[in-house]
């Protein structure tokens, strides 16, 4: 799949670099308001309409954001937002609002929506940005939903409030206090891997695209991939690396540059960022939208 | 060998250690098993024919959960080293008699899957597994796990009633003929396993020593009723504190190694016990005492490591830092 292609932000955010089960990012909230499917849901979507929103307005504003001051910058237009949305819910979903408690304000310093902010949203387009913002608010929702559900349906032998299990069940309550959390992360963590590494065998590879990929070619012995800057032996280029070396103009065979670049693109090293770097890469970005 | 018989010397050559013990992990946990006989005994004759299906439905789910992981991950077949009897019979030996039993063997599970295997298997759980899976029961069921309700025994433990004022027979507690867990009620029985496995060398009085010392000295300060030796006898031999100090807080896994870390430990857990059962909400405290020690036990660890042979502590400290 193509860089900055919507449909392949919202796949990254939901499967791949999943921010619970993947990146294990926003640890607090995961752990803390999880004790029902409902509130999972209700946090995740809370948190998803921030991140994308915050992402679009950060990516618009990411060439007026002097690089120094960038994280006071980003931390002011997700607290507004977060006061927006924390508003809203006093308004239309007290119950859920007290439920959550004070996991809402606490979104603005989640490190999922700082994480975007500084690695995808201040180097990309808006429209990319955006729906890197749904996608990895989805793959939160879903994960937050999943851990709630678990929990619920074990600790309290209900779904979104309906009771579901037989009645001879007893309730394990540790599901439903903080060390179930735990275990239920642990094991949905453990099954997704699981899953990915089948899929990985059978030939479709999800393990190895943006930060599941730790850009150490040397070490990586995954010699079909696309991205690979060295053969095994660390001498050789590999021929395969056009399209990552075109972009780099005039440092062409000099592979170590354009892996600092790529790097650039990718984990957002912004302290490597300069001006001529974000107009290829604007550039680029729309290419890839008007491929849609 | 052939070698000997031409009369020829024949060298061995090895790497160290070349001074073996013959006792493996089957024949410690042999040990431990027969040492818990006498509780386990006194238990039944105490709770009648229902503590054995608690102790089978411990025991077998532990034994089995071992087996079938071991299988299905592939990795070397380790239950025929007992550990999991032992800790299927401390979780039994942990439970009131009246428990439905689907816990104790849900509790066994968790013991050998979670705490134990997910870990690494044995050598490697960082906490007791059957003091983890009693305190998940615990808190799981805090109804079913402290009913201590049976046919003979329609009181409170002694020892929620010395927390509630009231007076209780300090010889009847010795004895054990009082409400309580399967394995804890008797002291005269855990003091004959415990002997039995000093005597075998198994385990030393450091840790069980230290714990006992420092958690009378704590109560006699902190209790509230000053040096008073029927209230002390009481509060050592209700609950789970004998158990616990020679039988769990000894567990070789989840102990410190070093010699003063063992003391350390020791007085930790009798502090830690004394403060769950003097100021916490509710009469017993070993088990939370001993999984919280196991805890510090790294740490404990690192503070009193051994200087090596032929090293001054300062200049061994200096090299350290400078790595």
């Amino acid at each position: 799949m193509k860089e900055n292609r919507i449909t392949e932000r919202l796949f990254n955010g939901l499967i791949k670099e999943n921010p619970t089960f993947v990146l294990t990012l926003g640890m607090c909230p995961t752990l803390a308001v999880t004790t029902s499917a409902m509130n999972g849901l209700g946090m995740g979507l809370t948190t998803m309409v921030v991140l994308a929103l915050s992402n679009l307005i950060i990516s618009l504003l990411r060439k007026f954001i002097p690089n120094r001051v960038r994280i006071p910058a980003f931390i002011v237009i997700v607290a507004s937002f977060v006061t927006m949305v924390q508003l809203l819910l006093q308004a239309y979903l007290p119950s859920l609002n007290s439920a959550l408690g004070v996991y809402i304000p606490l979104i603005v310093v989640n490190c999922i929506i700082l994480g975007r902010a500084e690695s995808y949203a201040y180097h990309n387009p808006p429209l990319p940005s955006l729906f890197d913002g749904i996608g990895m608010g989805l793959g939160f929702s879903v994960a937050l939903t999943l851990i709630g559900a678990v929990r619920e349906i074990l600790g309290a032998g209900e779904i979104f409030g309906f009771h579901i299990m037989p009645k001879g069940y007893t309730n394990i309550n540790i599901f439903v206090l903080a060390p179930g959390a735990f275990f239920v992360l642990a094991v949905l963590t453990a099954v997704q891997n699981y899953i990915k590494k089948k899929a990985a065998a059978k030939g479709r590879d999800v393990s190895k695209v943006g930060s599941g990929c730790s850009e150490d070619c040397l070490n990586c012995g995954d010699t079909g991939c696309s991205r690979r800057f060295y053969d095994a032996d660390g001498s050789t280029e590999n021929p395969n690396l056009g399209n990552n070396l075109k972009q780099a103009d005039t440092e062409t065979g000099k592979p170590e540059q354009a892996d600092a670049e790529r790097a650039d693109t990718e984990t957002g090293k912004p302290e490597q960022t300069d001006a001529e770097q974000a107009g290829t890469e604007t550039e680029a970005g729309e290419e890839g939208l008007k491929d849609e | 060998m052939a070698d000997t018989n031409t009369n020829e010397i024949s060298y061995k050559v090895s790497s160290n250690p070349h001074v073996r013990s013959k006792a493996t992990t089957g024949s410690i946990m042999f040990f431990v098993i027969i040492a818990l006989i006498p509780a386990t005994g006194f238990g039944i004759y105490n709770f009648g024919f229902r503590a054995v299906l608690v102790i089978i439905a411990a025991v077998v789910p532990a034994v089995l959960t071992e087996l079938l992981f071991n299988i299905v991950m592939k990795k070397k077949q380790t239950v025929f080293d007992l550990s999991a009897v032992v800790t299927g019979l401390l979780l039994a030996l942990n439970m009131p008699v009246s428990i439905p039993l689907w816990m104790p063997a849900l509790g066994s599970v968790f013991a050998i899957l979670v705490v134990k295997m997910l870990f690494g298997g044995i050598g490697q759980n960082f906490m007791n597994p059957a003091l983890a899976a009693r305190c998940f029961l615990l808190i799981s069921f805090p109804a079913a796990m402290t009913d201590f309700t049976t046919d003979v025994y329609t009181g409170a433990t002694p020892l929620a009633a010395l927390k509630a004022g009231e007076a209780v027979d300090v010889s009847s507690m010795i004895i054990g003929r009082t409400a309580g867990t399967i394995g804890e009620t008797s002291l005269i029985a855990i003091v004959i396993g415990a002997c039995f496995l000093i005597f075998m060398g198994v385990i030393d009085l450091k840790i069980p020593g230290c714990y006992i010392l420092s958690f009378t000295v704590f109560i006699a300060v902190f209790g509230g009723r000053g040096v008073d030796p029927a209230y002390l006898a009481a509060q050592l031999a209700g609950g789970g504190l004998m158990l616990g100090a020679f039988f769990m807080a000894t567990d070789y896994v989840t102990r410190p190694i070093t010699k003063w870390g063992q003391i350390i430990y020791g007085i930790f857990l009798g502090v830690m016990t004394g403060i769950f059962r003097v100021f916490g909400p509710s009469a017993e405290g070993v088990s939370y005492a001993i999984i919280i020690g196991n805890l510090i036990v790294p740490l404990i660890e690192k503070i009193t490591k051994p200087v090596p042979f032929g090293y001054r502590r300062a200049d061994f400290k200096k090299q350290k830092g400078g790595k």
